[in-house]
């Protein structure tokens, strides 16, 4: 079983528009929302929710009125002064580290959240939705991945696609850390680049072997050159571009993945990028095209 | 309009977004330079930095920023494991007698220092990053960079912020998302700028960011960039909620390419300068009848 995360340190370079047409692409795989601060996987994935689940250590503190005796413990303890007099919680201020259930003498909070299991066409896709504001998307995102594991394996499913957040913090190290490899989705701007390089010396220090793409690469021709050079001078591979297409806007209003309702400039491109990531991973880590 | 005069009232304007790529830093970037003179601008989005991309800052100084962790001292521990059943980080594991810390998972919350009986944890530090001071003509930029491999971002940012302190006027770039690193650099600011685009995604990510600037009650608008691109949905969505719509930015090849140069909208678009300073003017009236 391989597990490929697809990053791309900017926001809004195309990640979920190519995480989606990857997972349609693949004929048996596990998909994960690993965006869970903003999970648009879902809405280009058509599925059905088929179970929910709690899981601890995920959200903020629910308080039981009934139970408290209004000792206020919580509230001298709790470093983030997220507890006022009541106790009332402040959800903006909580980091969820639930010292304050841990030390409530009469057992008066809990600490727990929800993630999905759900079925699309290719597979099963496990996502969660974090409650504004809520804290541990990292935290969140490895439950996630771990729930991707125990489906694989349940479906024999030779693959699990990730489709991370952006950035290079907490939840993109949880989405990154012990995967086979990562696609890193850019595009042809100075902050693309620039992002780039921020996103390269995170999975060097993690260790896993990068690939590249530029998205939109035909906006600035010159500026895709240098990130072609970039990539090669870290060792990243380069899997080909896709170019400028109004589909993928279109399909996004759909609500389908970009190859399963074009066959435009970009969707071809995406194939072709898909076919590169196998190649990869069979020359790298054993044959997985075999497997799809 | 001259801050430097006093003219203005203290304010902080956040410029945010729920999904990445939108055009937080193209609009936090023209909104300074449209305002000029006595203007700071804190880069908060310290996963990915990029206003100094397009404002190139001179003589910046740069300090380390450290957060608490727990330092264990081995021959006071007694393995009763308390610390580590606390932990919703999983940053302090009792394995096999073994008393391990994992500083790069910790929140801070200083939970297992309170929780250990025997004395045998105090508090430590951890590099989180740096933080950069620099002038670029007459805007002061102050940026927060997170040490790569560094999952906590929100406490840099809160670093940033009080860098910023005693300033007249001051715009922060914030990061994607709607959680915590998105709410450590709204919170306390005065008027918060959504910046948008008409798909799917977009009004989607803008929803939880709207949902979240409520929750935190800051007075805002949005701004909804590459306007003529998609279709009315969010300009519909905004008129329903009654929200402000600031500024729109029609989409123009030359601005993506100006962009990917890492050049600002009013070079590309010199009619667009008497916009951003219009809409310094919208925010500040807003403001000022949104402060109870």
């Amino acid at each position: 079983m391989k597990e490929i995360t697809i990053l791309s340190g900017k926001g809004g370079t195309g990640k979920t528009t190519v995480t989606a047409s990857f997972a349609a692409l693949a004929k048996s795989r596990v998909l994960v929302d690993g965006d869970v601060d903003a999970a648009n996987l879902y809405m280009i994935t058509p599925h059905t929710v088929l179970d929910e689940h709690p899981f601890k250590g995920g959200g903020l503190p629910k308080i039981n009125l009934d139970l408290c005796s209004d000792c206020g413990d919580c509230i001298t303890r709790c470093r983030f002064n997220a507890l006022e007099e009541g106790p009332t919680l402040n959800r903006i201020a909580c980091e969820g580290c639930g010292v304050c259930a841990y030390f409530c003498p009469e057992k008066a909070m809990r600490v727990c959240g929800t993630w999905y299991h759900s079925i699309s066409d290719n597979g099963p896709m496990i996502h969660a939705r974090l409650g504004i504001a809520e804290e541990n998307s990292g935290l969140l995102v490895a439950v996630l991945r771990r729930e991707a594991r125990k489906q694989a394996e349940a479906t024999g499913a030779p693959l699990i696609l990730v489709d991370g957040p952006p950035g290079i913090g907490c939840p993109v190290i949880s989405a990154t850390t012990g995967c086979d490899a990562v696609v890193v989705v850019t595009e042809p701007t100075l902050s693309g680049l620039h992002d780039l390089e921020r996103v390269a010396e995170l999975t060097s220090f993690l260790k896993v072997p990068a690939m590249v793409t530029i998205n939109r690469w035909d906006i600035h021709p010159m500026m895709a050159e240098r990130i072609h050079a970039f990539a090669k001078e870290k060792g990243m591979h380069h899997l080909g571009d896709i170019p400028v297409d109004e589909e993928v806007t279109a399909a996004m209003v759909k609500g389908q993945p970009l190859v399963t309702v074009s066959d435009g400039p970009a969707a071809r491109a995406i194939c072709s990028v898909w076919e590169q990531v196998l190649s990869f991973l069979d020359e790298k880590r054993g044959s997985l095209k075999m497997a799809l | 309009m001259n801050p430097a005069n006093g003219e203005v009232n203290a304010m902080m304007i956040t410029i945010a977004s729920g999904k990445g790529g939108t055009g937080k830093t193209t609009v936090a970037t023209n909104l300074a330079v449209a305002v000029g003179e006595g203007v700071t601008l804190l880069d908060c989005d310290v996963e990915e930095p990029n206003v100094h991309l397009f404002l190139e800052p001179e003589s910046i100084t740069r300090t380390p920023v450290t957060t608490m962790v727990p330092k264990v001292d081995t021959e006071l521990c007694v393995q009763c494991g308390e610390c580590s059943d606390l932990c919703q980080f999983s940053a302090i594991t009792l394995v096999a007698g073994e008393l391990y810390t994992f500083p790069h998972m910790c929140h801070s919350c200083g939970g297992c220092v309170m929780a250990c009986s025997a004395g045998a944890l105090t508090e430590g530090t951890r590099e989180l990053g740096e933080l950069e001071i620099g002038q670029c003509k007459n805007i002061e930029l102050i940026s927060g960079r997170l040490r790569v491999g560094e999952a906590m971002s929100p406490p840099l940012i809160n670093r940033v912020k009080e860098a910023a302190e005693g300033r007249p006027l001051v715009i922060v770039d914030a990061p994607p998302g709607t959680s915590c690193p998105v709410i450590a650099a709204m919170e306390g600011t005065h008027y918060v700028v959504l910046v948008t685009e008409p798909t799917p995604f977009g009004l989607h990510d803008l929803k939880l960011a709207v949902e979240a600037v409520r929750v935190l009650n800051i007075p805002f608008g949005i701004v909804i960039n590459r306007a003529d691109a998609g279709d009315d949905r969010v300009v519909r969505y905004a008129e329903d909620e009654g929200i402000e719509v600031l500024l729109s930015i029609p989409y123009s090849r030359k601005v993506a390419e100006y962009y990917a140069r890492g050049r600002l909208l009013v070079e590309a678009m010199p009619e667009m300068a008497d916009a951003f300073a219009g809409m310094v003017e919208k925010i500040q009236k807003a403001a000022q009848e949104g402060r109870p």
